[in-house]
């Protein structure tokens, strides 16, 4: 099962120029507003037809020059950012909409379990809150027995509590053995669902791969202040004072939570938050001390943006250039990053690129 | 009530009846055209349309008498197939439709106008072929307008006298209609009595088609929100 993507496709601004494969799992489409993100999506469900190129899914040549399949014969999924439900049919009848017509080969009963849709099935999309219509959406593009599913920004019309009630189910569509582009311009999100990132910018590709690489790479086009690291870490001991040692591969970070011992979480640490000492500090406030390797550094201008090596996990600090020749820093220095910020990266909220938003911080 | 004037009361209702019932399709037909299609002629269509509702209806009748008389151009080749509209109450039908399409055809027009494209797109994602998003989607989010298009329809249709009067005159039983029936009885001294009973009724079936499509809109506009 393998989408095979290669187009190109004027715009207002800029031309959609991209080529790209995405197997089973979740590829995330990766990019701000007017990135081309949706052109690209657009063109894979066959509601725009690519000026040049060919879109390829599982062996069959849906677009190629005067070869056009429409969409509703490329049984392709598609999510919309706004749902789409059909407002004058119930839920069962939303739901059911595909699958009449791809033949019923789904199974209805497994999908409405997995969204948690029995209560809703007679009421009308008026009476259903924004969450739920999302998953009403989710199970009525999967209930059309689709080869590929389009994911467009599912959670971007939803606030914090409607993101958090989806997510769990959006995390089991991997579970379908389906390729899925996922677009989104929220890292969180993408960071949790995606196993594979496409980086788009100006309707081209800028880099591809895990979403942590990309987001700890200064090359990735993540750059500047948005550059951080991501890792996953778990609550390890609640302590007395009201802080919560959470255990990473990098070592022991402390933060306040309200989460209980053992739960999940990801620790997002910007660059421009990050020391970096040559020897332990001592006398110092900040908490979170982690030793480290320097792996590269890269100077612009009077900033230089180092790239860190905590076992496993890779760390970015952006310090002036003249700390970074008064260190003396080289790969395969040892040195201890002092983290001024540190943040658990919270899932159900996002906005903007790579902003990200954080309920929780420790300086 | 004399039999004659309950004659032209139920050949209005004949009238704009059919007149509704045979105008809808094409109704929906032209709308869909002028609302969704780029077409070269689109403009000449859409004037066409409407020429009804701005020329004088004496000469929409005339032209109707040109073209669908018995020796009409159309008309003479209707007629070997059997198909009469001249002095019959066939044509009144015809007349009726021509004058009342624009109405349908705007109140429609606006109606999908109003449907989100989007819907249309999700339900082709979704294995719909565009005949069937038309019947599935778009028809139903569409029906209060048709609703609403085919009552003026018939509204206009049961008053229609100036094309009709000139199209097919003004025959008791055959072509004369309710508004037909009054011009007549005006012209009688003595009538206005009777003209009188028969406005009673004109204005009475107009009220009541009015308060019907407002009740089935939103009886339809209830059942979506609910």
């Amino acid at each position: 099962m393998t989408l095979s993507v290669s187009i190109r496709h004027p715009l207002a601004h800029f031309a959609l120029d991209l080529a790209f494969d995405a197997g089973p799992g979740v590829t995330a489409i990766f990019g701000r507003s007017g990135a081309g993100k949706t052109t690209l999506v657009n063109a894979v469900a066959g509601m725009l037809r690519p000026a040049e190129g060919r879109i390829e899914l599982n062996g069959e040549v849906l677009s190629e020059g005067r070869h056009f399949v429409p969409p509703h014969k490329r049984r392709i999924g598609y999510v919309f950012q706004d749902g789409r439900l059909f407002p004058h049919l119930t839920v069962r009848q939303n739901l059911l909409y595909g699958r009449w017509f791809s033949g019923g080969g789904a199974d209805v009963g497994r999908i409405v379990d997995m969204l948690g849709l029995a209560p809703l099935m007679d009421r009308r999309p008026a009476r259903l809150s924004g969450g739920e219509k999302q998953r009403v959406a989710i199970g009525r593009a999967l209930l059309c027995a689709p080869r590929l599913l389009l994911l467009d920004e599912p959670l971007a019309a939803l606030d914090t509590a409607r993101k958090a009630e989806i997510l769990p189910y959006l995390e089991r569509l991997h579970e379908e053995g389906l390729p899925i582009l996922y677009v989104s311009h929220s890292v969180a999100e993408v960071m949790r669902l995606a196993a594979r990132v496409i980086l788009l910018d100006a309707g081209r590709i800028v880099g591809s791969g895990a979403p942590a690489d990309l987001l700890s790479d200064p090359a990735s086009g993540l750059s500047g202040s948005e550059s951080g690291a991501l890792i996953p870490a778990h609550v390890a001991a609640r302590e007395a004072d009201g802080l919560a040692r959470f255990d990473t591969a990098a070592g022991p970070v402390f933060l306040p939570t309200d989460q209980p011992v053992g739960a999940a979480a990801v620790i997002r640490i910007h660059a421009q938050d990050v020391m970096i000492a040559l020897f332990p500090p001592a006398g110092i406030s900040a908490l979170n001390v982690l030793p480290a390797v320097v792996e590269q550094t890269i100077p612009r201008g009077h900033e230089t943006l180092v790239r860190l090596r905590l076992g496993p996990e890779a760390l970015l600090a952006r310090i002036t250039t003249r700390s970074a020749a008064a260190l003396g820093l080289a790969p395969g220095l040892t040195c201890h990053a002092i983290l001024k910020t540190v943040a658990i990266a919270d899932y159900s909220v996002s906005e903007g690129v790579t902003t990200g938003v954080f309920s929780e911080r420790s300086r | 009530m004399t039999p004659e004037e309950w004659q032209a009361v139920l050949l209005s209702l004949r009238v704009a009846f059919f007149a509704t019932l045979v105008s809808l399709p094409f109704g929906i037909l032209v709308a869909m055209a002028l609302a969704r299609w780029r077409f070269p002629g689109r403009q000449i269509l859409n004037g066409l349309v409407h020429l009804p509702l701005i020329l004088p209806p004496v000469v929409t009748g005339y032209l109707l008498l040109l073209t669908f008389g018995r020796r009409g151009t159309v008309g003479q080749w209707l007629a070997e197939l059997g198909i009469i509209f001249a002095f019959n109450w066939t044509g009144a039908v015809l007349a009726a439709a021509v004058m009342a399409f624009p109405l349908l055809v705007r109140a429609i027009r606006l109606s999908l106008e109003a449907v989100d494209p989007g819907l249309e797109a999700a339900a082709g994602t979704l294995g719909a072929s565009p005949i069937w998003v038309f019947a599935t989607v778009t028809l139903p989010m569409i029906l209060p307008g048709i609703i609403a298009g085919a009552v003026l329809a018939f509204a206009k249709a049961m008053g229609e006298f100036g094309a009709t009067i000139t199209f097919v005159a003004n025959i008791p039983g055959q072509t004369q209609t309710l508004p037909s029936a009054i011009y007549a009885l005006l012209q009688v001294p003595g009538g206005e009595e009777r003209a009188m009973r028969l406005v009673v009724i004109a204005i009475a079936v107009a009220m009541s088609a009015l308060l019907l499509s407002e009740w089935v809109s939103r009886a339809i506009a209830r059942r979506i929100a609910s």
